[in-house]
């Protein structure tokens, strides 16, 4: 059984999140990204599209290879979404990154058991898909490990951060999509040209 | 009517897209892509990503837009049928989008199996608010390509450049 409270999870291993460009998936996954970044303009977080989490993140790190890129996903996304690792481990891109905050059920719409809680070992399926680097932690005792794992070792990487049924961070982010994209897009282009 | 040479109008597309700055070029492979994505693999300044399933490329396209920079998704019209969901990131979030459709179970398709997705394109992308450019003829192509080009990212639309079978030809079956 995994002893890590959710929301311990994110402020641990990403210390520095203005270090990262951001994707996050629905529900948990974005409320623990929003709370750690105060919402911020290196995130875009989603409450739709489901399970197109990795790809976004993807595309990110593609297009801007000198960024460390991280998409966010629950487990419940990431199942929906599954052959985006297979995408990405073709792709090899060694700035990207995946965390799976994976509480074993659908929270979100009631706490309805998924895969993970049954079956599913999702580090066999990023080892399988292609990934070079994949750590599955389900203890505090694991942060710092994890935290070195995610700006060290050869990406891409998912990290499989096996959670408790906690809720996750109590955080009411912006769900004006068409206007978070204008914010992450004017936000990026400023910090690029300044440097 | 003999069918348009594919590398020729394939080029034709090709180049506008690579003017255009498009540099990620996302595809599920399709007989109607083939030389599109060969052309994509071999230029310097672009790249292909060998997507699973369609829907993908719409994350793909959307996240490089995120930083500024340009996709398409390439696809057979059975794919248009993956990608509804994504698609609220054009719909919602206006992101440009621009997908690459070739057709099949439309005009002269011979397998009873394409007809019911075929028939389905254009009602699934109009519903999901993807403006839908298509080339019937030969003549068509090239304002079309710059039509498709422009709405999408000058415009900012969510836009569909279907080839038909009137234009590609029916598979032989």
């Amino acid at each position: 059984m995994s002893t890590i409270n959710r929301r311990d999870l994110l402020p641990n291993l990403l210390p520095n999140p203005d270090d990262f460009l951001i994707v996050s998936g629905l529900a948990g996954a974005s409320k623990d990204t929003a709370g750690l970044t105060d919402d911020g303009a290196n995130l875009f977080t989603m409450a739709g599209a489901m399970g197109s989490t990795v790809s976004m993140g993807l595309g990110v790190a593609l297009a801007a290879p000198t960024q460390h890129v991280l998409s966010v996903a629950g487990d419940g996304e990431l199942m929906m979404g599954i052959g985006s690792l297979a995408t990405a481990a073709s792709m090899m891109p060694n700035n990207f990154t995946i965390i799976c905050i994976d509480n074993g059920m659908h929270a979100e719409t009631g706490g309805q058991l998924g895969h993970t809680s049954r079956r599913t070992n999702l580090a066999i399926m990023a080892e399988g898909a292609g990934i070079p680097s994949v750590l599955e932690i389900d203890s505090p005792n694991q942060f710092a490990e994890a935290a070195q794992f995610i700006t060290d070792a050869p990406g891409p990487r998912f990290l499989w951060a096996r959670v408790t049924v906690d809720p996750p961070t109590a955080y009411k982010r912006d769900f004006d999509l068409a206007a978070r994209r204008q914010i992450f897009r004017t936000a990026f282009q400023a910090k690029n040209q300044a440097d | 009517m003999q069918a348009p040479d594919r590398e020729t109008w394939s080029k034709l597309v090709f180049d506008k897209l690579v003017d255009a700055n498009v540099s990620l070029f996302s595809y599920v492979p399709d007989f109607g892509n083939t030389d599109i994505i060969k052309m994509a693999d071999e230029h310097n300044e672009t790249r292909t990503v060998l997507l699973t399933s369609e829907e993908e490329g719409v994350a793909v396209c959307a996240g490089a837009d995120l930083v500024g920079q340009r996709g398409v998704i390439c696809m057979q019209s059975s794919g248009v049928g993956n990608c509804p969901n994504y698609l609220s990131l054009v719909k919602g979030g206006r992101f440009p989008m621009l997908m690459i459709v070739t057709m099949r179970g439309d005009y002269g398709e011979e397998n009873h199996w394409q007809y019911p997705m075929g028939q389905a394109v254009i009602p699934i992308l109009e519903a999901m608010g993807v403006l839908v450019i298509q080339v019937d003829r030969e003549d068509e192509l090239e304002h079309a390509t710059e039509a498709a080009i422009s709405a999408a990212y000058t415009g900012g639309q969510g836009v569909a450049l279907v080839f038909t079978q009137k234009f590609l030809g029916a598979k032989a079956f």
